[in-house]
């Protein structure tokens, strides 16, 4: 319809659902339930659409497909929208995540449940637009008005800090956000379009690359978040209500690490190269050092939280090794630790709703009362420590393989956050569901219900299925990446040449 | 047919013409009536004011020159000049409920903000420094008066001798700048002044320049002739305070272009750099200055001096593309602030009005949609897409990069970001607050000029063309 497609719908169906929850009236009690329902079949609706999406999606080839191209601010500043192999997959983990994000909060949400889902609905909107822009000026958009919704779910149903920790959210993305935007509108008068795809094939000039790169990098080191503008990300989860905690670790992190892969490496190819040995350093510096902070917390959200640094540590590594395994393991972690992370924060989640602390100390052999609990948790702690057969396993094997074939030095480096990963996340279970229930208060406490069932059979099942066969997504990969790396070997060469008649 | 109309020397100033000879018929009408009058005066200004913005609409867009040269209508004129009465009937609007119930609803305060708006609308047109002049005095001599319209109230009344002491001072300032300007180039004429100055340029003629750009920069209240703003902002009445930021704002504005690049686009170099330490200045002071303030009214006066720093990055540019920047940003801007002010004169409770920030805890809950458009303006005031507030900055960083201007587009998103901490927390203290006791409903015309400015605001996104396009044609007339 007026030529907008079904990517345009995948934006719009969550807002019509938040307009829709907008419109409730009655007693507290049947709005609180319509409302819920509606947020969930919106967004199941979504995630049916978005499949529909993926089955127009054509994974052999790596140019951006469902494209739609509408007139926005200028000739030249367009409403452009589309997919490759490596958006797509972040599309789907977004609507996948989302319904259970809904079930997560049907009970925790104790007041404004109103507005709780208008702002998680118009939340989904923004992040599948990061994903389908295909404008640097839409993406900026996208990008940037996520913070609004996620600043209220934080300060508004967080903890009992969750004001420091929305200000210190809002304000550390935005100042790392708003010098991308000079950036980008430096690209603009360089390239005189801020079409993504345009852009691929344009070539800046090495200085200039340099400080777009920079510019770029202060907005995604800080989205990432990489090491050492990581310290908004502990506090924004502990505080976060469980499904706040879910979409911030399962979707707003990737968004850092889409931007290095769509912007950073094949749009400044040669800054690219001249600071991979500073990614390198912070990676290596994220991976070991967070893990080793990890393993000191005390709260169960904030160990989580800090693995999450450490994993998104693999994740740039892998980018900047510029090698095909390096960039697949890369992508694969953070679908498979969007999955994880998602769920652990979930299991969190199901312990907090009964006990009201997330304080380790509080807890001890729950695997006593809550078997099914036990089992699910320890599915996705291995998941967590990459242990081979979950999907963890997969995408850190690749990166360290990718990094191995680019630099033994920082693979062996990088191997020990491993083990270490093994260290905290194990204590952790060992911690919380093994030993002897002595506590009291946990002498009552009752296992997954229904509803808890529903959400985490799903993910568990994910997570084993994706560890043993990660063909489906790789080859979504695939594509991209070879073009990918062709694109960037040209480039270099091309520098090379360049630089020939200078010695 | 009217055979004044058809005179061709007349024809571009009409709206003007129409607006002045109105005034005097409502005074005329307002001194026979007596003090019941001030409602019939309200609706005939605003009816005075719709006429006057459909004339400007009619003018045509080609540049003319008329009154023996010192005044002109052109794309930027017309545009700006509907942005301004745009400003003055939202203020109007704004104000009716709010006299009534401080009890100073007299017929004179419609006819002041007219003959303020005639005077803005002429420095829009000024195309000489002696018309430019006439502009700012009779808008200046009009709103000091309404600054102390209030005039039992002890703050009111000293905002409005604040005011006027250094307004002289600073309309002093602007005289004695243009004479220096007049005695090295002789001649007024904007155009004649530009032809004059090319290649080296004499000492006195920046120094008149450097005086010039102080009286235009009081006007616009900018860093550092800044120093009445916060104290006329928070005494005087609150929709007058609306006035000053709104529609006097965009026609000093509109003046600062219409001067620079009108009588000085050959000495760029020469008054640059002075735009240039203003914005910066005024960007330092308005984010930095606006977060230790708890009077809402002082904090929109700091907002408005940091965003007078803005819409001035596009003036240093001085391209086609940062004009066009400067009439983005004052058109969204003045949604945003007459949006902020209808809020603010929402907030009342048991006929009191309340102006500390800490009195709007809790409102998302008392008053979710008041709360919500609140909350729209001050994300928008942040800059935060997809907001209007997001594409004002974003149109005068694009003019800046491409000048070439990066340092201070560096600053100015830097402090972009040390201004949305002030502005969230006024969200943070409506949505993250324990609610206090409700406001009272607010009044008819604050909830029009709140669901418009919203609307404007919210969508904004969606159809960016037409503002868009129509700025770029309008800061074309200039070059």
């Amino acid at each position: 319809m007026f030529g907008f497609g079904i990517l345009s719908g995948l934006l719009i169906v969550p807002l019509v659902g938040a307009a829709f929850i907008l419109t409730l009236r009655g007693d507290d009690a049947s709005v609180r339930s319509n409302a819920c329902w509606t947020a969930l079949i919106t967004t199941i609706a979504t995630f049916l659409l978005s499949l529909v999406a993926w089955a127009r999606f054509d994974p052999s080839s790596p140019a951006f497909q469902l494209i739609e191209n509408h007139r926005w601010l200028t000739e030249t500043i367009r409403f452009k929208l589309g997919v490759d192999g490596f958006s797509l997959p972040f599309v789907l983990l977004t609507t996948f995540l989302m319904p259970f994000c809904i079930l997560a909060s049907w009970e925790s949400i104790e007041h404004r449940i109103k507005e709780y889902m208008v702002a998680f609905l118009v939340l989904e909107t923004t992040m599948i637009g990061v994903f389908v822009a295909l404008d640097l000026v839409l993406f900026y958009l996208f990008f940037e008005a996520g913070l609004i919704p996620m600043f209220l779910i934080i300060g508004v149903w967080g903890g009992k800090r969750r004001i420091y920790a929305s200000f210190k959210f809002f304000l550390y993305t935005l100042l790392g956000s708003v010098l991308m935007l000079l950036a980008i509108i430096a690209m603009y008068w360089n390239a005189g379009t801020t079409d993504i795809v345009a852009l691929l094939q344009h070539k800046f000039a090495t200085n200039l690359q340099t400080w777009l790169w920079l510019a770029f990098f202060a907005s995604f080191a800080v989205k990432m978040p990489m090491w050492p503008v990581h310290t908004w990300l502990p506090d924004a989860h502990v505080e976060a209500p469980t499904a706040g905690s879910v979409i911030l670790a399962g979707i707003l992190l990737k968004m850092g690490g889409y931007g290095f892969i769509r912007f950073s490496l094949p749009m400044f190819p040669d800054a690219s190269t001249y600071f991979a040995p500073l990614i390198y350093a912070l990676s290596i510096v994220a991976i070991i050092y967070t893990s080793l902070v990890a393993l000191m917390q005390e709260d169960i959200k904030k160990l989580i939280a800090y693995s999450s640094v450490a994993h998104m540590g693999f994740v740039t590594m892998g980018l900047f090794t510029m090698t095909p395994q390096g960039i697949q393991g890369a992508m694969f972690t953070m679908v498979s630790h969007g999955l994880v992370s998602g769920a652990l924060f979930l299991c969190v989640g199901v312990i907090y709703d009964r006990m009201h602390t997330r304080e380790i100390a509080a807890y001890g052999g729950l695997v006593n009362r809550m078997p099914l609990y036990a089992l699910a948790m320890m599915i996705f702690t291995m998941a967590n420590v990459g242990l081979p057969g979950t999907s963890g396993f997969v995408g850190e094997f690749l990166s360290l393989v990718g990094a191995f074939r680019a630099n033994p030095t920082v693979a062996f480096f990088a191997t020990t956050g491993v083990i270490l990963s093994a260290g905290y996340a194990l204590w952790l279970y060992s911690r919380v569901i093994y030993g002897r229930l002595e506590k009291p208060t946990l002498q009552n406490i009752a296992d997954l219900n229904v509803r808890e069932i529903v959400i985490l059979a799903p993910l568990a099942v994910l997570v084993i299925y994706y560890g043993v066969k990660p063909g489906p997504i790789l080859d979504a990969f695939a594509g991209p990446t070879d073009a990918l790396i062709q694109g960037y070997q040209a480039a270099m060469s091309l520098t090379k040449t360049a630089a020939l008649p200078l010695h | 047919m009217n055979p004044i109309v058809t005179a061709p020397a007349f024809g571009p100033a009409l709206p003007e013409i129409i607006l002045a000879v109105g005034v005097l018929m409502l005074i005329l009408f307002g001194s026979f009536r007596g003090e019941r009058s001030a409602a019939l005066v309200t609706i005939g200004s605003l009816a005075l004011l719709f006429v006057a913005f459909v004339a400007v609409l009619l003018l045509p867009t080609s540049r003319t020159v008329t009154m023996g040269g010192s005044f002109i209508v052109d794309g930027f004129a017309k545009y700006m000049k509907l942005l301004v009465l745009l400003g003055s009937a939202a203020t109007i609007a704004l104000s009716t409920d709010y006299l009534r119930r401080e009890g100073i609803d007299r017929f004179e305060y419609p006819i002041l903000i007219l003959l303020s708006t005639i005077g803005s609308m002429m420095m829009v047109s000024a195309n000489d420094l002696i018309g430019l002049y006439l502009g700012v005095e009779l808008q200046s001599l009009a709103s000091y008066v309404i600054a102390s319209f209030h005039r039992d109230n002890l703050r009111s009344t000293e905002a409005g001798l604040k005011y006027f002491v250094l307004g002289a001072l600073s309309s002093g300032m602007l005289l004695y700048g243009a004479s220096l300007v007049y005695g090295f180039t002789g001649t007024v004429a904007f155009p004649g002044i530009a032809t004059a100055l090319h290649g080296p340029v004499e000492t006195g003629v920046v120094l008149g320049l450097v005086f010039v750009a102080a009286g235009v920069a009081f006007k616009m209240a900018a860093v550092p002739f800044h120093m009445w703003t916060p104290d006329v902002y928070e005494g005087s009445p609150t929709p007058v305070t609306a006035f000053f930021s709104s529609a006097l704002k965009v026609s000093a504005i509109a003046m600062a272009v219409r001067v620079f690049m009108g009588a000085f686009p050959n000495i760029l170099a020469q008054w640059q750099q002075i735009i240039i330490f203003i914005a910066i200045a005024s960007m330092l002071l308005g984010s930095f200055a606006a977060i230790g303030q708890r009077n809402i009214k002082r904090l929109m006066a700091y907002s408005s001096i940091g965003n007078v720093g803005y819409a001035l990055i596009g003036l240093a540019a001085g391209t086609p593309e940062g004009i066009q920047g400067v009439i983005v940003y004052m058109a969204i801007y003045l949604a945003m602030t007459l949006g902020g002010f209808a809020c603010i004169l929402a907030m009342r409770r048991r006929n009191v009005m309340f102006e500390n920030i800490d009195d709007l805890s809790g409102l998302a809950r008392t008053h979710p949609v008041l709360a919500f458009c609140f909350a729209a303006m001050l994300f928008s005031l942040a800059g935060i897409p997809p907001l209007a507030g997001f594409f004002s900055k974003f149109y005068v960083f694009v003019a800046a990069i491409q000048a070439g201007l990066v340092t201070l587009a560096v600053i100015g998103v830097v402090t972009s970001v040390v201004g949305a901490y002030y502005y969230v927390r006024i969200v943070k203290i409506m949505y993250f607050d324990e609610p206090q006791a409700a406001f009272e409903p607010m009044p008819a015309g604050v909830q029009v000029v709140l669901a418009v400015t919203t609307f404007i605001i919210v969508v904004f996104f969606i159809v960016p063309a037409p503002l868009v396009g129509t700025a770029a044609a309008a800061a074309k007339s200039l070059f």
